[in-house]
């Protein structure tokens, strides 16, 4: 049996702590005001200088875009501007709807305003130049179809007038402050699906070596089965923060669709409705996570039970409920996606979505098993675990980091090929404001593995898969960062206190959750039809 | 390779009493004996249809393509939808022989090299329609990039149709290099027990004075597991090259992200339902029962039902998105399909790719040869429809409803078609008599960890927990 060691208990019972206390302390300094938000981008000016004022003032900006006709500027200067004088442009609608800054209005993410900045870039000149109303655009079913002729008019003009402008800059403010009033929110999101999908990971794999048969993977069943005990806590927190952006509680604005304001001047949303609607929505989190959960429970169950069991009828059931699991898997796993993360870019659509997702996750599940057999191992835990289970796990850990790379490229390059405006917005975001982030994530997700775990000898070493798998985890985090961030908080992106604190704090939770798991019953089955070949497995 | 050990629970793959010298007799027994009346039958009518296909192409050179049946609209119809449907099916050979070598799949052992062979033969049937749906297919050498006296005038690398030959290309070249690796031990074995010296000649060329030695056999596993561990990602990368020529384009239906996953996806659905057939026939007349077993049948079967799960829930997806999307071209695209003058296509599709296989839930069924054969079969031509539906449905109405039109092949499309089959059985009846259809050296090195006798032996011996040992002094006795 294993037991929990004390230090590992305070280690992660510390992380626990100090992820409160990032997560705290990231909701305390949270702007409650559009002052508070003045304040914060007086200070980035002052650092930034120059740049700073170009990017984040809206007077500058608006002003050139009157001036500076756009097929004749620099292309780019003029969609930035263009980018800003829109953005205003989506919170006037706002402004105008909700009345007040205190309620815990949603806007328009980035990539939904980009959408509409982008279209625009060649109607510029018909837009400002004729006060057209937006509406008549090609893409006018964004936010802006709910508006009248008269105030886009005024809004037309607004980069001449002083009162307008000053009223630009109000809705800059508040966009602002929207932006990093989910920041917070969305930083214990993403830290916190991340980790509820690992155990999911593992949960796939666990129920795919069982439908497979595999000879190899019974000695690591517990392991699977330890790390699979965070599903359950994992779901109901996850659960719990979809109730609080759900009902808005706490300023949680993670998903657009959800504010009715926002629903009702857009015609895009408005046609998802049918599906993207609250009531729905939970209905389809709780089968989601009470299925995933039952399956978890019942293959524990009968895993347990197996261990003195005098025939395989428990292993044979088990077999049977795994294929049943992936099927429920498969289809739940791309909604799932939908839902949860594609969702938060509501205009935005890709039909890979959902497997693309799952690779990302399932990489970083089968990657977490590595981690956790070696960390057992060097404990001296498994006796019959050897270097060629650790090899096998490193095979697949380098083989589906390829496969998760041929979909972020199918993904990618059918987009920026085909360049289709709403849908190509979604990557022009995140190349502009998360480059480091977007590219970093390739050279940690797909370069670095591949480099290293090519060598055979290299993937049985544990030093070289425990970095490399490091490496991977962050760069899986940081994919599910730019999932969430650009539609969330756009440019307002950093990794600070709430981030970095709701990793500590979760996984804190996870170490001692999973730890605590293993305890529970023997590292190794006592019986399986496989158990033989797996403790001679030999690669 | 692996573990010595074998868990009892698992099945044998090589059932009767076989020892090593039955596996090359029953190996070698159609490569020397003679063909009968229904091999002639069966060729003759393949050698018909090729040279019928051949007329096809050459009619059409002659004359133009205005001899299919596309217009202005659909540029694309038959000869794009079989080029896929080859490639398809050429992928399961990659596929049994390399992902399931990674897999460490012992039963892949009876079927890879038939597998192979069946993959080597679409994919040259795949790479006539790209030839020969040009316009001017005798400048067809101008899709390489080769200096030239146009001022060395160069190709595009941005087309996808490019990447196509680079695609089909390779994977043909690595497939056959693959695939003869793997011979050369069985040509050895026929050599070595070839009756007339023409025989011994041709096999002592074909098996490149292939001796067996602890080196070569050391190599000959380190190259294979290269070569599997290139060919993987090859196979994914090919069938997303060719869904490539489609998703990258901005017509509705056509771009949408999931195409390269799901055409692969899609592509081993029907090269499994295609390798099932022919094994299901191939076992029979040449009395391989004992090595392709039902087992074989029934695992092949699972394969076809995962990847047409999968292929069911791109489905699912695409539709979903389509009206998710909230664009009213994307929306008509599916309506379109699903209710328009090619409903019956799209609904025929459905109902042999995501319905057929789900059958495949019942074991009494799985494992049912007539019931494999015929669900194979449906496969197939659900998977031609799938390519049909994608290809002509989109094309035939799309943006601008001034051009929306149909499509009607003539009887040029339909006998390019039938020549490639034809060519395809033409080939494959000629390899089934001329090479070794099963991997002999690779089934004996399952003989002892997964023939019928062995186990028997074990479970009497009752040696299971120290198989390793047991083994290894009787692999000294032979």
């Amino acid at each position: 049996m294993y037991t929990f060691s004390s230090r590992l208990k305070t280690f992660a019972v510390i992380l626990m702590v100090l992820g409160i206390l990032g997560i705290g302390y990231s909701f305390f300094t949270a702007p409650k005001t559009i002052e508070d938000v003045e304040k914060i981008l007086k200070e980035q000016e002052d650092h930034h200088g120059g740049h700073g004022a170009a990017s984040h003032h809206p007077d500058a900006t608006a002003a050139t875009t009157q001036e500076v006709h756009a097929p004749e500027a620099n292309q780019k200067n003029a969609t930035d501007h263009v980018i800003h004088d829109n953005q205003d442009h989506a919170e006037n609608i706002e402004k105008h709807t909700t009345g007040s800054v205190d309620e815990p209005v949603t806007h328009n993410a980035d990539t939904t305003q980009n959408m509409a900045a982008d279209q625009d870039v060649h109607d510029n000149v018909a837009h400002t130049e004729m006060g057209q109303n937006h509406a008549a655009d090609a893409h006018g079913h964004d936010a802006h179809a709910g508006e009248t002729a008269e105030e886009h008019a005024a809004h037309a003009h607004e980069g001449h007038d002083a009162h307008a402008d000053h009223a630009a800059h109000q809705k800059h403010l508040e966009h602002v402050l929207h932006q990093l009033q989910n920041k917070p929110w969305a930083a214990v999101y993403v830290a916190c699906i991340f980790f509820m999908l690992i155990s999911l990971g593992v949960l796939a794999f666990y129920a795919i070596q069982y439908a497979a048969q595999a000879g190899w993977s019974p000695m690591l069943f517990r392991v699977m089965e330890g790390i699979t005990a965070y599903l359950l806590p994992g779901s109901i927190i996850f659960f719990v923060l979809l109730l609080c952006a759900c009902f808005h509680i706490g300023h949680n604005g993670l998903f657009v669709w959800m504010d009715k304001d926002v629903v009702a001047h857009d015609h895009l949303i408005q046609g998802k409705s049918g599906y993207l609607n609250i009531p729905f929505f939970l209905i389809r989190a709780v089968i989601f996570l009470a299925g995933w959960n039952l399956y978890r429970f019942l293959s524990r169950r009968n895993s347990i039970a197996n261990d003195d069991a005098n025939d395989d009828s428990l292993y044979k059931k088990t077999f049977k409920m795994s294929a049943a699991f992936l099927v429920f898997f498969i289809v739940t796993e791309s909604i799932m996606s939908w839902d949860w993360i594609m969702s938060v870019d509501p205009h935005w659509y890709s039909t890979l979505f959902g497997w693309y997702v799952f690779a990302s996750f399932f990489v970083s599940g089968i990657t977490t098993i590595a981690m956790i057999t070696i960390y057992l191992k060097s404990k001296g835990y498994l006796e019959y675990v050897n270097t060629s289970h650790l090899h096998d796990l490193a095979k697949f850990m380098f083989g589906i980091s390829i496969f998760w790379t041929y979909l972020w490229f199918s993904q990618f390059m059918l987009m920026w090929y085909a360049n289709i405006p709403e849908e190509v917005t979604y990557f022009v975001t995140r190349i502009e404001k998360y480059n480091l982030p977007f590219f970093g994530m390739l050279a940690m997700n797909f370069v670095f593995p591949v480099l290293i775990l090519l060598n055979t000898d290299f993937k049985r070493l544990t030093w070289i898969v425990v970095m490399a798998g490091i490496v991977i985890l962050c760069g899986h985090y940081i994919d599910f960062f730019n999932m969430i961030m650009p539609a969330t908080v756009g440019d307002q992106w950093f990794i600070g206190a709430g981030e970095i604190g709701a990793i500590l704090f979760f996984l804190g939770l996870f170490i001692f959750v999973v730890f605590t798991a293993l305890t529970k019953a023997p590292l190794m089955l006592k019986r399986n039809p496989y158990l033989e070949e797996s403790k001679h497995f030999h690669y | 390779m692996s573990s010595h050990y074998e868990a009892p629970i698992r099945k044998p793959l090589i059932i009767g009493d076989k020892n090593f010298h039955d596996v090359t007799v029953d190996v070698a027994r159609p490569v020397e004996g003679r063909a009968n009346r229904q091999w002639w039958i069966a060729f003759s009518i393949a050698l018909a249809a090729f040279l019928w296909g051949v007329a096809c192409v050459a009619y059409t050179v002659a004359t133009g393509i205005g001899a299919w049946g596309l217009n202005k609209t659909i540029g694309w119809a038959w000869d794009i939808t079989n080029f896929v449907w080859w490639v398809g099916i050429g992928h399961a050979g990659t596929l049994i022989s390399a992902v399931l070598l990674l897999f460490r799949q012992k039963w892949r052992m009876a079927i890879n090299r038939s597998a192979e062979a069946m993959t080597i033969f679409s994919v040259v049937q795949a790479g006539l329609f790209p030839v020969f749906h040009m316009g001017r297919p005798w400048l067809a050498f101008w899709v390489l990039p080769i200096p030239n006296q146009f001022g060395s005038l160069w190709v595009n690398f941005n087309s996808p149709l490019l990447w196509d030959v680079f695609a089909i290309s390779t994977y043909l070249s690595v497939s056959l290099v693959f695939w003869w690796t793997g011979l050369l031990p069985d040509f050895a074995m026929l050599r070595d027990r070839a009756l007339t010296p023409f025989t011994k000649r041709v096999y002592s060329i074909l098996s490149f004075g292939w001796s067996g030695r602890a080196k070569d056999w050391q190599r000959f596993e380190e190259v294979s597991l290269v070569l599997a561990g290139l060919a993987t990602p090859l196979v994914l990368s090919v069938h997303t090259i060719v869904s490539f020529d489609f998703a990258t384009s901005v017509i509705p239906g056509w771009h949408t992200t999931i195409l390269p996953p799901y055409f692969v996806a899609g592509a081993i659905f029907s090269g499994f339902a295609m390798v099932n057939t022919l094994l299901i026939i191939m076992r029979k007349v040449s009395n391989l029962e004992a090595y392709i077993t039902i087992q074989h049948i029934e695992l092949m079967n699972i394969i076809i039902m995962i990847t047409g799960s999968i292929v069911g829930i791109a489905y699912i997806t695409e539709l979903f998105v389509a009206w998710y999307s909230g664009v009213e071209y994307e929306q008509y695209a599916f309506l379109n399909r699903a209710t328009g003058p090619y409903w019956w296509s799209y609904w025929l599709m459905m109902t042999c790719n995501v319905i057929s296989p789900q059958v495949m839930w019942f074991k009494k069924i799985r494992t049912s040869i007539m019931a494999s054969f015929i669900i194979s079969l449906v496969v197939n031509i659900g998977m031609w429809f799938e390519r049909f539906v994608i290809i002509v449905t989109s094309l035939h109405r799309d943006y601008l409803p001034s051009s929306w039109t149909m499509f009607q092949p003539t009887f040029v499309d339909a006998g390019f078609y039938i020549g490639t089959i034809g060519f395809f059985f033409v080939l494959f009846l000629l390899y089934s008599r001329t090479f070794p259809v099963i991997a002999q050296a690779e089934v004996k090195s399952i003989m002892k960890s997964s023939s019928e006798n062995y186990k028997r032996k074990r479970e009497l011996e009752g040696d299971h927990g120290h198989g390793h040992d047991n083994h290894s002094t009787e692999h000294n006795h032979h």
